[in-house]
């Protein structure tokens, strides 16, 4: 269904396009999100030194190797965004497929270190600090899902050359999804 | 460019007029994407929530006063209703009442019409707000009726009592409690972005910061608020609600969590939140001042800047309400100070109320009778709150009676009296019919003499002692003197009167909705924008081609150089 913007949509007072104010105010509401969630993680870290023996079995190189992933991907971003500027809708459609392509290799890496932590007993319940591990990484991917699957609209609508201003807000999102990782990876698996 | 964009917007939005004329009943009012009708649906959605909320109060307040009795209505109250009924009572109250009226639905209804925009800039995630926000309420009430009962650990919901159903009982209740209110803030989220962003980009040709009424401000500054304090909550409701089902230890301090950790979380949101709904009542006061005493508001800037200071430093009060949580008492010295800071920014605001009033040419309508109790009674729950700020009276009054009595003169003025206030003023906006002054002077009276009569007997009764949440007192016969039983039974008799007299605002409603004498534009002679179109407005608000420019601020009243006695933002010249 086609739906009609109202006048509101295209006015722009402060001078920043409506959307991209509206990512960013997004982005702070998420902020807190996560930061409640660390702020949390951490005043326990500190309050328990004997986690550091739990933390020890985390599979820092499938961390390290994610985290490689998903900069990789946030750099296809960044070239999607430059060839939209240009009008290139063919070309930032399919860097956003390779950047959905990046989304999809983290969650496959991190499926498979998951299965590797469960069998080996470490469970969301083995104790309060495997808990937060799979709260706070959990939620992160839930962020990385749900951006994958609005970028393969918005690839779809960039490949019809249409909507193609929406091309730089999903990097904004998905920047700051990198940027959440960029936190988790040492608080999770660098600190022992 | 800028013109052809103009052009080809207003062919789509006229396109868009033209299909609505044959848009069936569903599409128009239940799935609309009209910021007035979703205002309409989080209005009536929010009012029958307070109905069912005041149901509650009446059923706990009778087994109070007349312990064990069989309640008119409801029946015989068992500890484990009772425990349910005040914790739904408050939780609708706060989530289901005060935010989806003051906020979502005065918020979507005037921002847009007050800033001279056609609809709010994201139609569809207004949209989906209510509908998150509707499926929350649907939740809420189902998990009253679910094996075990509705949740019954209060609305603070403090683990270890919420976090396991072997302690609280209620396993299915707590968690859907729980996600119900992690979707209200889902909803709220979602409503608040487009709030935030309508005011920045959408606002007419020429209207500038300072030309924005304060209604919209506080509004939008209360969402900022709500935006950066729930946050952490969510992240410590997905952690409790993993307590509850997966049977994790977040809150447990046997296997290394906190129960603590949750205060933290919660009141880091729960106190800002206090200002999330009080900022949209005092705009809508100070906005009903200025109109109806015909002078320009005292101190905009002041206002305005005290607004965000308030909501700076609201950020910094939250271990108040933990002073005997066992935190550290240097730390309760910091979080005193801080508090009694904050009454600071909040009493100025009630001053520079009084200054608006002081020499105005004051007409006693409805809306200015219930911004003037405002004022009387928000007054005495700020005062009150000094009590408990001070750590050192704190420890005393924790848990009594005082709190509660303090809590309901702060937020009755704010969700009750500031919403009639907002409802009664805009009715002739939203309906394009007065409302009956008569009836309207009748329901004020019989709400605002009752609530005193509830709440001023709580007072005494805190100063007595008397813990809040007991079931039955007399089971405590050391506390349940007959005088006190007394003072319990004016509070429960003051509120079946109070209940009562709210049949006359429905009666008015429907009666001034039904026959009411038309309102025409600007029955108040206000100036902001949303009188300058019809009542009720149109789809769109304002004809396309002519949509409002602003010429001024918005309280231009009794302006030396004009005949009349205001100035509408929209006249130029």
């Amino acid at each position: 269904m086609a739906h009609a913007r109202p006048i509101a949509t295209t006015r722009s007072a402060t001078g920043i396009p409506t959307p991209r104010l509206a990512v960013w105010w997004i982005l702070a509401s998420e902020v807190v999100i996560f930061g409640g969630l660390l702020g949390a993680y951490l005043m326990h870290r500190i309050g328990h030194p004997e986690w550091a023996e739990a933390a020890s079995h985390t599979q820092t190189w499938i961390g390290a190797v994610n985290t490689f992933v998903l900069l990789t991907s946030s750099f296809t971003a960044v070239l999607a965004h430059q060839a939209a500027e240009k009008g290139k809708g063919k070309e930032a459609a399919k860097l956003l497929a390779f950047t959905i392509l990046g989304a999809l290799t983290f969650l496959m890496i991190k499926s498979y270190e998951w299965t590797i932590e469960i069998m080996a007993g470490y469970t969301i319940t083995a104790n309060t600090f495997w808990s937060f591990y799979y709260t706070a990484a959990g939620l992160h991917a839930l962020h990385v899902i749900a951006g994958a699957i609005i970028m393969g609209f918005i690839a779809v609508d960039a490949y019809r050359g249409r909507e193609l201003h929406r091309v730089e807000i999903i990097g904004i999102y998905w920047h700051f999804v990198d940027v959440v990782w960029i936190f988790l990876f040492p608080l999770l698996y660098i600190a022992k | 460019m800028a013109d052809t964009l103009a052009e080809v917007q207003k062919q789509e939005v006229h396109g868009h007029d033209h299909d609505h004329h044959d848009q069936g009943f569903v599409s128009k009012y239940i799935f609309s994407t009209d910021h007035k009708i979703i205002a309409m649906q989080y209005l009536f959605t929010g009012m029958l929530m307070g109905v069912i909320g005041g149901y509650m109060a009446y059923v706990f307040r009778m087994q109070l006063a007349f312990p064990g009795i069989s309640v008119p209505g409801f029946g015989q109250v068992s500890p484990g209703e009772y425990n349910s009924l005040i914790t739904n009572h408050g939780s609708i109250m706060i989530f289901w009442v005060a935010m989806p009226v003051l906020i979502a639905a005065f918020g979507n209804y005037l921002i847009p019409l007050m800033i001279g925009a056609d609809d709010m800039v994201f139609p569809r995630i207004n949209r989906l707000s209510f509908q998150v926000f509707f499926v929350s309420s649907v939740v809420l009430l189902l998990s009253l009726f679910v094996e075990g009962g509705g949740f019954g650990g209060a609305w603070t919901s403090y683990p270890p009592l919420s976090a396991s159903g072997d302690y609280n009982l209620t396993q299915l209740g707590a968690s859907l409690w729980l996600i119900a209110v992690a979707l209200e803030f889902v909803a709220f989220l979602l409503g608040g972005i487009n709030f935030i962003t309508t005011l920045m980009n959408s606002r007419a040709p020429g209207m500038k910061a300072y030309d924005i009424p304060m209604v919209c401000w506080m509004i939008v500054i209360a969402s900022i608020l709500f935006m950066l304090s729930v946050g952490p909550l969510l992240a410590g409701a997905v952690m409790l609600l993993f307590d509850q089902t997966l049977n994790t230890g977040f809150y447990d301090p046997a296997r290394g969590g906190d129960p603590i950790l949750w205060q933290h979380l919660f009141w880091f949101f729960g106190h800002p939140e206090v200002y999330v709904v009080l900022l949209p009542a005092i705009g809508i006061t100070v906005d009903v001042m200025a109109t109806f005493s015909r002078k320009k508001l005292f101190g905009y800037k002041l206002v305005l800047y005290t607004a965000v200071a308030t909501g700076v430093l609201s950020f910094f009060v939250w271990a108040h309400h933990q002073f005997i949580a066992g935190i550290d008492p240097r730390m309760a010295n910091v979080f005193t100070v801080t508090t009694l800071l904050i009454s600071v920014p909040i009493a100025e605001m009630l001053f520079v109320m009084i200054a608006t009033l002081y020499g105005g040419s004051i007409t006693l309508t409805t809306p200015m009778l219930w911004a003037l109790a405002f004022l009387a009674e928000f007054l005495i729950g700020g005062v009150t709150g000094i009590f408990l700020g001070a750590s050192g009276a704190d420890i005393y009054f924790h848990d009594t009676y005082f709190v509660l009595a303090h809590f309901h003169y702060t937020f009755f003025p704010i969700a009750i009296i500031g919403t009639f206030c907002a409802f009664t003023y805009w009715f002739p906006k939203m309906f394009g019919k007065m409302m009956n002054e008569t009836l309207g002077k009748i329901h004020f009276w019989g709400t605002i003499i009752p609530f005193n009569f509830i709440f001023i007997p709580l007072f005494v009764l805190g100063m007595g002692g008397q813990h809040r949440r007991i079931y039955n007192f007399e089971h405590f016969p050391e506390i349940a003197g007959p005088e006190y039983f007394q003072l319990r039974q004016i509070a429960t008799i003051a509120l079946l009167i109070m209940l009562a007299f709210q049949a006359v605002f429905f009666f008015n409603v429907v009666m001034s909705w039904w026959k009411g004498e038309k309102a025409g534009r600007n029955p108040w002679r206000a100036n902001t924008l949303e009188w300058t179109t019809e009542s009720p407005p149109p789809h769109g608000n304002w004809p396309v081609e002519d949509l409002p420019t602003v010429y001024r601020g918005p309280y231009e009243y009794g302006h030396p150089d004009r005949e009349e006695d205001y100035w509408p933002q929209n006249l130029p010249g």
